[in-house]
């Protein structure tokens, strides 16, 4: 909020003023989620900030201890419970790599489209309540009637709207149903129309631009030493996205640019955002259009269950089947981490299997939790309205951060 | 990822530099890692990050490890990546647990624990006796601030020199370090009205 008046931002005032230290959240509509800001202000500017945070923690590393390999992908996917399929594709990815299982064509296209259909959806959540935060009230409605779209997409292939289960160690559970890519490819049709509209309403919104241009910035170099990654550092000009610099499902075969900002401010990291939806439109569709035949889940009995059609006349099959949801498969001891490029960053995922049924060690390395410590950076010695931006266009998920 | 061949010229460089910092390394599935002293584990952290020709500098992750029927028990993970080349090396430094009695043959003596030097002096949570302790990398890696307070609150593990050591998602008056191996999945009671106040 640059205005001609003399700032209080940069130098001190010539009224003294008293610091003040007040408390914001952990209840708080703006804070995104259950994450409590103990903030020093000087009148309206914050001189100092620190996130509190560990609201919502349960635990959910140490549960995933006492849970066989396949019992541990629901519990995951509730870390992060916007980019559930991201967490699903991390733990799953690690544990094939873990016992060497290669996971069909098919399974690698089917995932891409649910990650990238997961990451719209994850944007539409951050674009709707971020604008709300700004006083747009109606970008949260339009936002949530594609995430609806997204969520009936969703429950069509997988039965449920979110927390789906989806992708297991080998594949994908189910292949997708009939008329389920009529109704997709109608989506993907509609979806860059959607973004067009959005920009429409905010880009020449004069609140929204006045309060994100030049608010938030921070140094890429900086934001580097934090280990921020994901959508905030493309903002401040660095090209680093996962899926172009990792060989992962199949990323490498796809068509697909990587948005970047200039400036690094907050107007900058919602362009980027906004720019990563269609792109993310591009590589579902690219994916749909290459979609191979064939199976959808690897064919390894060992870790992949017997299809149910086996059951009642395949002794072998119901050994099995028997084996694998009773015990569980075993994995030789080894320790994997895996990283993928979530909508939030960098998701890494560490398993360490010591030759039992059970991982001895599960951890997420969450994007949200590192990036919160930019936030800081971020927001002292702007006004609170700006930190409220920065935290908006910070996207933390606090279910990811406390895990 | 360096290769094999790749991993042990890095081993043969850092000897030199810093002898006795590399205990052994291993490549597994694709993952080269550096098992290194962890008294050292500074020294190597930033030779690779500033020797020439290596340019680890990005820390993606930095977690623990409990193996616990082995000794050492504890091993802190770094997961370092040079962003120019695309290559992960994972450092991992194993810490020895001072609590659990006297050292078995073949292991190396637990770290002297000088308290007097940590850097650690923050009232709400003075370490207790008896806990690892490895050097931070705060300094060299701003981003390990929040998952250094993430190992100490589940692990236990000290990190000499951390400015703010404390709990990061458990409350700070708990007790204990729930992600060790001995520490039960459910020990914990949950609060009902009707136990509130044998347990609230």
């Amino acid at each position: 909020m640059a205005d001609g008046l003399s700032s209080p931002l940069s130098a001190p005032p010539a009224v003294e003023t008293e610091v003040m230290t007040i408390n914001i959240g952990p209840h708080h509509p703006a804070t995104h989620g259950v994450l409590r800001l103990v903030v020093d202000l000087e009148g309206e500017v914050v001189r100092d900030l620190k996130p509190v945070i560990g609201y919502v923690h349960t635990g959910i590393e140490k549960s995933c201890e006492d849970k066989s390999y396949w019992k541990v992908i629901p519990f995951v996917e509730r870390m992060d419970y916007v980019s559930f399929f991201f967490q699903m594709e991390a733990f799953c990815g690690a544990v094939e790599r873990l016992v060497d299982l290669e996971i069909p064509p098919r399974a690698k296209y089917l995932r891409m489209i649910f990650l990238e259909l997961n990451r719209i959806h994850s944007h539409l959540v951050w674009l709707g309540t971020t604008a709300l935060d700004l006083g747009a009230i109606s970008m949260l409605w339009y936002c949530f009637r594609e995430r609806e779209r997204i969520l009936d997409l969703f429950e069509m292939a997988t039965g449920q709207r979110m927390h789906t289960r989806y992708f297991q160690v080998g594949g994908v559970i189910e292949d997708i149903p009939v008329g389920f890519e009529e109704k997709l490819r109608k989506f993907i049709a509609d979806m860059p129309v959607r973004v067009g509209q959005y920009e429409a309403l905010l880009d020449r919104n004069e609140v929204f631009l006045q309060r994100t241009k030049g608010t938030g910035i921070v140094p890429r170099e900086r934001l580097l030493e934090l280990g921020v990654t994901g959508p905030l550092l493309r903002a401040a000009g660095e090209p680093w996205d996962m899926r172009k610099t990792f060989d992962y499902l199949a990323y490498p075969e796809m068509d697909f640019k990587i948005p970047v900002g200039t400036v690094g401010d907050n107007y900058d990291r919602y362009r980027v955002r906004l720019a990563e939806i269609v792109e993310s439109v591009r590589i579902v569709e690219q994916s749909l259009d290459a979609l191979p035949e064939g199976p959808f889940i690897a064919d390894d009995r060992k870790y992949v269950l017997p299809p149910r059609s086996e059951l009642p006349t395949s002794m072998e099959s119901l050994i099995h089947h028997f084996k694998l949801v009773t015990e569980g498969y075993r994995v030789a001891p080894g320790e994997v981490y895996y990283a993928i490029e979530s909508p939030r960053g960098e998701l890494g995922c560490f398993v360490l299997a010591d030759g039992s049924a059970k991982p001895a060690r599960v951890h997420f390395r969450d994007p949200s939790f590192i990036n919160l410590q930019a936030f800081k950076d971020m927001a002292v010695d702007t006004y609170v309205a700006d930190m409220i931006v920065s935290l908006g266009m910070l996207d933390p998920i606090l279910g990811g951060v406390d895990r | 990822m360096p290769d094999a061949p790749g991993l042990e010229l890095i081993r043969g460089e850092i000897e030199q530099d810093h002898p006795g910092a590399i205990l052994d390394t291993s490549f597994d599935r694709g993952q080269a890692t550096l098992v290194v002293d962890s008294e050292q584990v500074l020294e190597v952290l930033r030779w690779l990050c500033d020797a020439p020709g290596q340019g680890y500098r990005f820390l993606s992750s930095l977690h623990a490890a409990d193996y616990l029927p082995a000794t050492p028990r504890f091993a802190v993970h770094y997961e370092l990546l040079n962003r120019n080349r695309v290559e992960r090396l994972r450092v991992k430094a194993l810490l020895a647990d001072p609590s659990a009695g006297p050292v078995t043959a073949g292991d190396p003596p637990p770290p002297p624990v000088a308290k007097a030097s940590s850097g650690v002096g923050s009232p709400t949570a003075p370490p207790a006796e008896g806990l690892p302790e490895i050097d931070s990398c705060v300094e060299l890696f701003p981003t390990a601030d929040f998952q250094e307070r993430e190992v100490f609150d589940f692990f236990g593990i000290v990190f000499r020199g951390h400015p703010d050591l404390t709990r990061i998602l458990l409350p700070e008056d708990y007790v204990g370090w729930p992600q060790r191996r001995d520490f039960p999945v459910g020990g914990e009671p949950v609060t009902f009205t009707y136990n509130e106040r044998q347990y609230g």
